[in-house]
């Protein structure tokens, strides 16, 4: 069971309730914009508490509201890969896709440099890269922190065709080659099917 | 420029300095507590913090020196535990400054603390830094600018303290007289005006000078921190 969560969460008027049990692979979000979909991530996370369930990933429990088990942010291992880049804007690039470099088991860094083609933007800073180039960097430095799982809040989204195609065929390796349980947020349909090993409607 | 001179300008930053130095724990910490803070009596805090803004400075430097005479809370502590007095000293002069200066320099900070991205925070915790790598790798330095432009709007406002100073802690030439001061006293001299006119040049400069730093460094910061 990669995934396992059920919780539920009030925010204003909106309640959110989301109950995902799921095996290996990439599960997709799926549902229109405002249905919740990123504070599900968040909860994930731990950025945001639940009011109420559980959150367990690859058999560890990361929140459990009955059982007091709140573990921090800081702890989960979560790659997360934002919305938005969230680049630190004091840091290089390369500062920043080492920020939570943890040494270990995890991706070789010049190997996911290579990978992600942003080997030229090292010495560069965060606000002189494009739309793309700042999502491939925020992607590198998730995966860099030698994540247990990964959270991808819409990916795919601001790239061009011929990137979206390599960022695809990343995610496809991650899910297939390294096997970490991956859950992905998107609207997008054809993504979804592509990608997902399951769909997870919201 | 005389050594008489020299003496009141070297005065006037030092009490400077050291106000600013004192201070920038103290207004930061409030800063923080302003900023990020969710706590009963905050608006009382904030209201307090900014009162020497709006109080007359001689009532300020009336209460610090309630405070600090020898029989007062601060003032009979420190007498029984260091026997010192900071009266007509220029550590004295120094605390007033100090006090003078605080609303400016937590303004400054809580607004650069406040214009920090919480969403930057929360990537560094997914990335496993905890509250301290947070707030050393990612908050302070991008509040680094404001804290500095802080800093140096205080120091501007301790060397041209006046009423809180001399009321405080009097007009003791080499001891307690910086520049206003110095001025202040010049005037009451039947042929002062050379050194009203050199001092207050002076006073202008170094003023200026302060101005400028503080908006090289806020313009510094204006450069790296819109970029998300």
């Amino acid at each position: 069971m990669s995934f396992d969560v059920d919780l539920t969460k009030r925010l204003g008027e909106a309640e959110i309730a989301c109950r995902i049990e799921v095996g290996e692979g990439l599960t997709v979000l799926f549902g229109p914009s405002g249905a919740g979909k990123t504070s599900v991530l968040n909860m994930v996370a731990g950025l945001l508490e639940p009011d109420a369930g559980h959150v367990r990933v690859a058999g560890e429990t990361l929140f459990d509201a009955r059982a007091g088990i709140d573990v921090p942010v800081s702890e989960r291992r979560a790659g997360y890969v934002f919305q938005e880049p969230r680049l630190f804007p004091h840091l290089r690039v390369r500062a920043n896709l080492l920020y939570g470099r943890r040494e270990g088991a995890g991706l070789d860094v010049d190997e996911t440099i290579a990978l992600l083609g942003i080997a030229h933007l090292l010495d560069r800073w965060p606000r002189t890269l494009s739309g793309g180039e700042a999502r491939r960097v925020a992607i590198g430095r998730a995966l860099l922190s030698d994540p247990r799982f990964l959270l991808l809040d819409e990916p795919l989204s601001s790239l061009d065709r011929a990137r979206r195609e390599e960022i695809m065929t990343l995610i496809e390796r991650l899910r297939d080659e390294v096997q970490l349980p991956i859950l992905m947020v998107t609207h997008d349909r054809a993504e979804a099917e592509r990608l997902g090993t399951r769909i997870v409607e919201i | 420029m005389t050594p008489e001179l020299w003496g009141i300008v070297w005065l006037s930053l030092k009490v400077g300095g050291l106000a600013v130095l004192g201070c920038l724990p103290v207004a930061f910490a409030l800063a923080w507590l302003l900023a990020r803070g969710r706590f009963p009596g905050k608006l009382l805090l904030d209201g307090l913090v900014h009162l020497p803004l709006v109080v007359p400075p001689v009532v300020t430097g009336w209460l610090l020196l309630l405070a600090f005479a020898p029989a007062g809370p601060i003032g009979s502590w420190l007498q029984d535990w260091f026997g010192v007095s900071v009266l007509f000293r220029w550590t004295g002069a120094a605390i007033a400054s100090a006090v003078m200066a605080l609303p400016l320099m937590v303004r400054a900070m809580r607004l650069s603390i406040e214009a920090v991205d919480r969403r930057l925070e929360q990537a560094a915790a997914t990335l496993g830094a905890g509250r301290w790598r947070v707030f050393a790798s990612i908050t302070l330095p991008l509040s680094l600018p404001g804290i500095l432009a802080g800093a140096v709007l205080g120091f501007a406002r301790a060397l041209g303290e006046f009423g809180a100073t001399i009321t405080f802690v009097s007009s003791v030439p080499g001891e307690t007289q910086t520049l206003p001061l110095a001025i202040y006293a010049a005037l009451q001299m039947p042929d002062g005006e050379g050194q009203v006119l050199r001092l207050a040049g002076i006073s202008v400069l170094l003023s200026l000078a302060a101005l400028l730093a503080s908006e090289l460094i806020a313009r510094r910061a204006g450069r790296g921190l819109h970029v998300l």
